[in-house]
């Protein structure tokens, strides 16, 4: 084979693969999120048909906690993944440390209409869940704790307890115990929240490290009231158990959708992300799982009724009832230093 | 002979020696060389504490293991081949389980609402249910529950090599058989009270899933920081210095045990 020869194959087969990936990027991306019955809900509600309407094909991965893998993908500078649905702090977390795209809102109207406090440069909510107080109607059928001031009262509400064995939302419950407002929590008092929480330590029986744990404590009757995550908590109802929870004071969390740096399929990955946080599909999801929409126009769509919304963490009424939490504080160094104490305070 | 054991010396090499060295650079090498995480782990209350902790209930496991594992181990020895046969599965049985299923299995025992507190109070021996979970307690329980095996059978190993013409002789020399017993077979037996112990201590050293569901929170083992610092720093190489101090602490048990015994005894039960 001659020079000339080999040179016209290679440009033939770097053509071919040119045209290939080209053909590829604009169909497809790769979606991860945290699979069980809450990614199958996704599917249903929101991926099957933003993929119809967009004429796209989404491949799904999932993971429990997507941020090493998401440091060690743009880490090696060949990422596979385009899209991620993981906690809202991560996508901040992210960006700032360069491992997230810096979202254009002009290519993403749905996200563009949100709330600010919905958005960040490098993300937009996805879906939202509560942590809330919760407890057994056997032991309180009548005076039943109302707030985190209620839950520290241990002489007027006796009964055993569970936190979270985890500063998110523990400290901001501490704070609101303490009469801080839920609007006014942040820049969290963290000496503070840590010694209205040194008051009520004695008399937490558990503090709790998954989700399935903190069911099966109010289920089996092993606390009388503890914190807990809505959709936890329903869960549990749903079975038969006597228990149930208020919003008020609920801390409102979520996961947002964000794009991975050098996102093998950016394009599409913009056009699914608008898509994804679209009012119709959102609204959808809820009908699916116990999880509120991340948009909150999802509630003007009249897809979710009335009683349905009702039940929702993200419902406008009941998110007014709550704190919303600031992914952005406790990314900072301020809420890094106090996640680092709160295995001391554990230990004391 | 060395063609025969390469294969196992390769598993070895690929298996155990490169992934903890691995371990072992990633805690002193981020970004250039560091000793920042070693600086933090002796630095930081939190990990003595840790630490501390870890050892007392280690401590504590091993001795209760000893007290509960000796008299099975010797109720083995000197019963018919038969009847040792069916203690000593019964001892290993629960091995066919997974250390979670068992965990939860203790949960539903020991719980508020738990099989135990119910059937006390059931009885009138209490008004309240005890505190028999969610702390110090009720990991211990559990430990040693899984723990046990590894006492009982070094123990029983060694026991099965002392000649009982030795306690003949003793008993034919007019002594009693609690002063045969204290005088001649438990010294013979101690190499294996030193195996079983070690094992034991040494396993539990590293128990991770028993204290993160039956601890409450509260029991913060050296494992469980391990798993916290990969969350808290986003770096192996936090996690991977604990692991490296855990590890070259227990080598350093080892080392000393090895003063006084072969270390075939404890690992082989030659």
């Amino acid at each position: 084979m001659t020079m000339k020869q080999k040179f016209g194959l290679g440009c033939g087969l770097l053509g071919a693969i040119g045209f290939a990936s080209a053909a590829g990027a604009a169909e497809q991306i790769t979606f991860v999120s945290q699979g069980g019955a809450y990614q199958q809900a996704q599917t249903v509600a929101i991926l099957d048909p933003s993929a119809k309407k967009l004429g796209i094909t989404i491949n799904q991965d999932s993971i429990p906690d997507a941020w090493p893998a998401i440091k060690t993908q743009v880490g090696s500078g060949k990422p596979i993944w385009d899209v991620v649905d993981t906690p809202t702090g991560n996508c901040l977390r992210g960006g700032e440390q360069g491992l997230m795209e810096k979202l254009d809102f002009s290519k993403i109207p749905n996200g563009a209409a949100m709330p600010e406090a919905y958005r960040s440069p490098y993300s937009v909510s996805y879906e939202f869940y509560s942590s809330v107080l919760a407890y057994s109607q056997k032991t309180f059928a009548k005076d039943a704790p109302n707030s985190w001031a209620d839950f520290w009262d241990v002489k007027k509400f006796p009964g055993r307890r569970a936190l979270r064995n985890h500063p998110f939302a523990t400290l901001e419950a501490a704070l609101m115990a303490d009469g801080v407002a839920p609007d006014k929590l942040y820049p969290l008092d963290v000496d503070r929240a840590f010694k209205k929480l040194e008051e009520i330590k004695p008399h937490i029986t558990v503090w709790w490290t998954s989700g399935a744990q903190s069911a099966q404590l109010l289920n089996d009757g092993e606390v009388d009231m503890e914190m807990a995550w809505n959709g936890r908590v329903s869960a549990v109802a749903k079975e038969g158990a006597k228990v149930s929870f208020t919003y008020n004071q609920g801390i409102l969390q979520s996961t947002s959708l964000c794009i991975l740096k050098g996102a093998p399929n950016l394009a599409t990955a913009v056009k699914f992300l608008n898509e994804a946080v679209d009012p119709v599909h959102q609204a959808n999801l809820p009908l699916h799982i116990d999880y509120g929409p991340g948009n909150p126009k999802a509630f003007e769509t009249g897809v979710i009724k009335p009683e349905r919304a009702a039940q929702l963490p993200s419902e406008p009424a009941n998110a007014a009832k709550q704190a919303l939490m600031s992914y952005a504080w406790w990314s900072s160094p301020a809420g890094e230093a106090a996640e680092k104490r709160w295995a001391s305070f554990m230990q004391k | 002979m060395l063609a025969l054991v390469s294969p196992a010396l390769l598993v070895i090499l690929a298996l155990i020696v490169l992934p903890v060295g691995w371990l072992a650079w990633q805690s002193i090498y981020h970004d250039g060389f560091t000793l920042e995480n070693y600086h933090r782990v002796f630095t930081e209350d939190v990990y003595w504490r840790s630490f501390a902790l870890t050892f007392e209930i280690s401590l504590a496991v091993t001795a209760i293991a000893l007290l509960l594992g000796y008299p099975v181990a010797y109720l083995a020895n000197s019963v018919p081949k038969g009847w040792s046969i069916l203690i000593l599965s019964l001892v290993v049985l629960p091995f066919w389980t997974s250390v979670l299923v068992r965990a939860y299995a203790w949960l539903a025992l020991l719980q508020r609402t738990g099989v135990i507190n119910q059937f006390l109070r059931y009885l009138d021996v209490i008004s309240e249910p005890l505190a028999l979970v969610h702390n110090t307690f009720g990991t211990v329980v559990a430990t040693v529950h899984i723990l046990l095996p590894f006492m009982v059978l070094p123990l029983y190993a060694t026991m099965q090599k002392i000649p009982s013409d030795l306690m003949q002789a003793g008993a034919s020399l007019g002594a009693s058989p609690s002063l045969t017993f204290m005088r001649v077979f438990l010294p013979l037996s101690l190499p294996g009270v030193l195996a079983g112990c070690t094992m034991v201590f040494v396993l539990c050293l590293g128990f991770y899933i028993t204290p993160e569901l039956l601890g409450g929170g509260r029991t913060v083992m050296v494992s469980m920081l391990v798993s916290r610092n990969v969350e808290l720093y986003n770096q192996f190489g936090a996690a991977s210095a604990v692991a490296v101090v855990l590890l070259l602490s227990v080598l350093a048990i080892f080392f000393v045990v090895s003063r006084f015994i072969s270390l075939d005894r404890v690992l082989g039960q030659k």
